[in-house]
C-alpha cells in the first residue's frame, strides 16, 4: 500500500539544482502545483507519473514509501500506483467508448465487467453533454474526453495517487470532481491556474523556471479565503450553466 | 561487439530514439551505425553531424528493403567489426510490414508512435511480435489511459515481449532499455540468422519490373483468382 511518495530535486532550465531537500506527500492529502505557464508544473507531474529515476529532462528522482520503486511498478500497468489527467482533450484511439474501457480494465487487470457501466455513469455526472456508451472516443468533445478519463482515472485507474492537469480547463463540473476525488483517501495533486482549487488543496508548490521554488501550507486565513471564493465561483458557474443552457440573466441573479 | 536492430512504420521516432542511445553511449562505446531506406535517407548524415560516429546508408532502389538487409547486414557486420566498433546499431526502412528485420543475436526494438492506430500493432506482424523490446513514443500527446491501452494490445499481440514508453525527443525512461542494451550478449557473426521467414525478391516484380500482366514475368507469383502459385511461373 503506498503511504507516501516523496520528490527529490532535480534541476533547473539553467542546469542548477533545485533547493528543496524532498517533498513527501501523504496518503489523503491534497497538493497544487502553480506557476506561470512554461514554469515546469507539467514538467513536474509527469516525473511523478513515470516515478522518474533520473532519467527525465529535470534529473529528479522519485520514491515509494521512501524506497526506489521497483521495475514492475514503473512498467506494468496492472502495478502503477498512478493515474494521471492531462490536459489532452483529444482521444486518438480507434474504439467505442465501451471498448475503449474494456480495454483499459483488462490492462489495469480488472475483471469486474459492471467497471464499464459505473465508469461512463461516473462521466456523465462531471459533464453537461451526456456520453453514449458506443460511441467512438475519437469524437467525444473536450469536456466529454475530460470528464471520461478522469472518471476513468478514478474507477479503472484505482490507484492511491492522481495527477490531474488543469481540470478547470475543461468545461465540466470541477466542483463535482474535486469533492470526490477529495473525499477517496488517495494522494491528489492538482496542477491549476484556478484559485479555488489552489487554496483548497493542503499543500501548494510553487514553480518557476523549471523548478520548485517553495512548499507554501494551508493556513487559516487562507482557508476562509478559499470558502469565500467558493461561494463566488459557485455563483459564477451556476451562472455560466445558465447562459450554456441558452436562459438569460436577470439582474437579481447577478446580485 | 553489441548489435542493435531499430524497426519501425516511418515517423514513429526510430531516429529520435536512435540519438538517444547514441548519446547516452557515446562516452563509453564506440558506436557504428547503418541506416537502411529505399530512396532517401538523411539519418546518417546527421548523426554523424552531431555525434561524430561511423555510419553508412545503403538505398535499396527497386529491390524491397528488408530483402536488401538480408544482403547488406553481412558486409556492415565486417564493416563495424573492421572498424572495432563495440556497438552496431541498424535502423531498418520500417515500410513493408511483411517482414521483421530482427537477428537471432543481439537486440531487436520496434517503435511505434503512440499516435498511431489503435490496430496497428496487429497490422505490423513480425516486426511487433520478433521485437524483443517494443518502444511506445510520443506519450507526451496522449493520455495515460490511451497509453494503457495501446501498450495493452502491444502486450496482447506479444505476451513476452517488453514494452517501455519514452519521450524520445527527451528522451525520458530509457533507462531501462540502454541496460538491456549494456546486458545484451556479443553476437558471433558467423551465426547471425534472421527470426523470421525473409521476404521473397526472386521474381521480376520484386526486382522492380513495372509491366503488367502474365506474359512480361516469372517468379512467384499470384493469379487473380487462386493461391500463389506453387511452382515458378516462367512467362509466355
Amino acid at each position: 500500500m503506498i503511504q507516501e511518495i516523496t520528490i527529490l530535486p532535480g534541476r533547473d532550465r539553467n542546469g542548477q539544482a533545485e533547493k528543496f531537500d524532498a517533498i513527501t506527500m501523504r496518503a489523503g492529502e491534497t497538493i497544487s502545483i502553480v506557476g506561470p505557464t512554461g514554469s515546469g508544473k507539467t514538467a513536474l507531474i509527469t516525473d511523478i507519473e513515470l516515478l522518474a529515476q533520473g532519467d527525465t529532462s529535470t534529473g529528479r528522482y522519485l520514491l515509494l514509501n521512501g524506497q526506489v520503486p521497483d521495475e514492475e511498478m514503473r512498467y506494468n500497468p496492472t502495478k502503477k500506483p498512478i493515474a494521471m489527467i492531462t490536459q489532452n482533450t483529444k482521444c486518438f484511439t480507434d474504439l467505442s467508448t465501451v471498448d475503449f474501457l474494456t480495454i483499459h480494465a483488462r490492462a489495469r487487470g480488472i475483471s469486474d465487467p459492471s467497471i464499464v457501466r459505473r465508469t461512463i455513469d461516473l462521466a456523465n455526472t462531471f459533464t453537461g453533454e451526456m456520453i453514449h456508451p458506443e460511441v467512438k472516443v475519437t469524437v467525444l468533445s473536450g469536456g466529454q474526453t475530460r470528464s471520461l478519463l478522469i472518471a476513468d482515472a478514478i474507477l479503472i485507474g484505482a490507484a492511491p495517487i492522481i495527477l490531474l492537469d488543469e481540470i478547470e480547463n475543461a468545461g465540466i463540473f470541477k466542483q463535482e470532481v474535486v469533492r470526490l476525488i477529495q473525499s477517496t483517501g488517495k494522494i491528489v495533486l492538482f496542477v491549476t491556474h484556478d484559485p479555488v482549487i489552489a487554496l483548497l488543496t493542503k499543500h501548494r508548490i510553487i514553480m518557476s523556471n523549471g523548478s520548485v521554488q517553495k512548499v507554501i501550507a494551508q493556513n487559516e486565513l487562507e482557508l476562509r479565503a478559499a470558502q469565500n471564493l467558493l461561494e463566488l465561483d459557485q455563483r459564477v458557474g451556476d451562472i455560466r450553466e445558465k447562459l450554456r443552457a441558452g436562459h438569460m440573466i436577470t439582474h437579481v441573479q447577478l446580485a | 561487439m553489441k548489435l542493435l536492430v531499430i524497426a519501425g512504420p516511418p515517423s514513429a521516432g526510430k531516429t529520435a530514439l536512435t540519438k538517444q542511445i547514441v548519446k547516452n553511449f557515446q562516452s563509453q562505446l564506440r558506436i557504428a551505425y547503418l541506416k537502411i531506406d529505399v530512396v532517401k535517407a538523411y539519418e546518417d548524415i546527421e548523426l554523424k553531424k552531431e555525434f561524430s560516429i561511423l555510419t553508412r546508408k545503403v538505398y535499396s532502389g527497386d529491390l524491397c528493403p528488408d530483402h536488401a538487409s538480408v544482403m547488406v547486414l553481412g558486409d556492415v557486420i565486417d564493416w563495424a567489426e573492421e572498424n572495432k566498433a563495440d556497438l552496431l546499431i541498424v535502423e531498418s526502412a520500417g515500410l513493408c510490414l511483411r517482414c521483421s528485420p530482427y537477428l537471432n543475436q543481439g537486440l531487436g526494438v520496434v517503435v511505434l508512435s503512440s499516435i498511431s492506430g489503435i490496430h496497428t500493432p496487429e497490422k505490423m506482424g513480425a516486426m511487433v511480435s520478433l521485437a524483443d523490446v517494443a518502444v511506445v513514443t510520443k506519450i507526451d500527446l496522449v493520455s495515460q489511459a490511451e497509453r494503457e491501452v495501446f501498450i495493452q494490445k502491444i502486450s496482447e499481440i506479444h505476451p513476452s515481449g517488453i514494452v517501455m514508453e519514452t519521450n524520445a525527443l527527451q528522451g525520458t525512461s530509457l533507462h531501462r532499455l540502454y541496460n538491456l542494451i549494456v546486458n545484451s550478449e556479443d553476437i558471433t557473426p558467423d551465426q547471425l540468422m534472421l527470426k523470421g521467414s525473409p521476404p521473397i525478391g526472386t521474381c521480376t516484380i520484386c526486382v522492380g519490373k513495372k509491366e503488367i500482366g502474365w506474359k512480361n514475368h516469372f517468379g512467384v507469383v499470384k493469379r487473380l483468382d487462386g493461391p500463389i502459385a506453387d511452382y515458378l511461373y516462367r512467362g509466355e
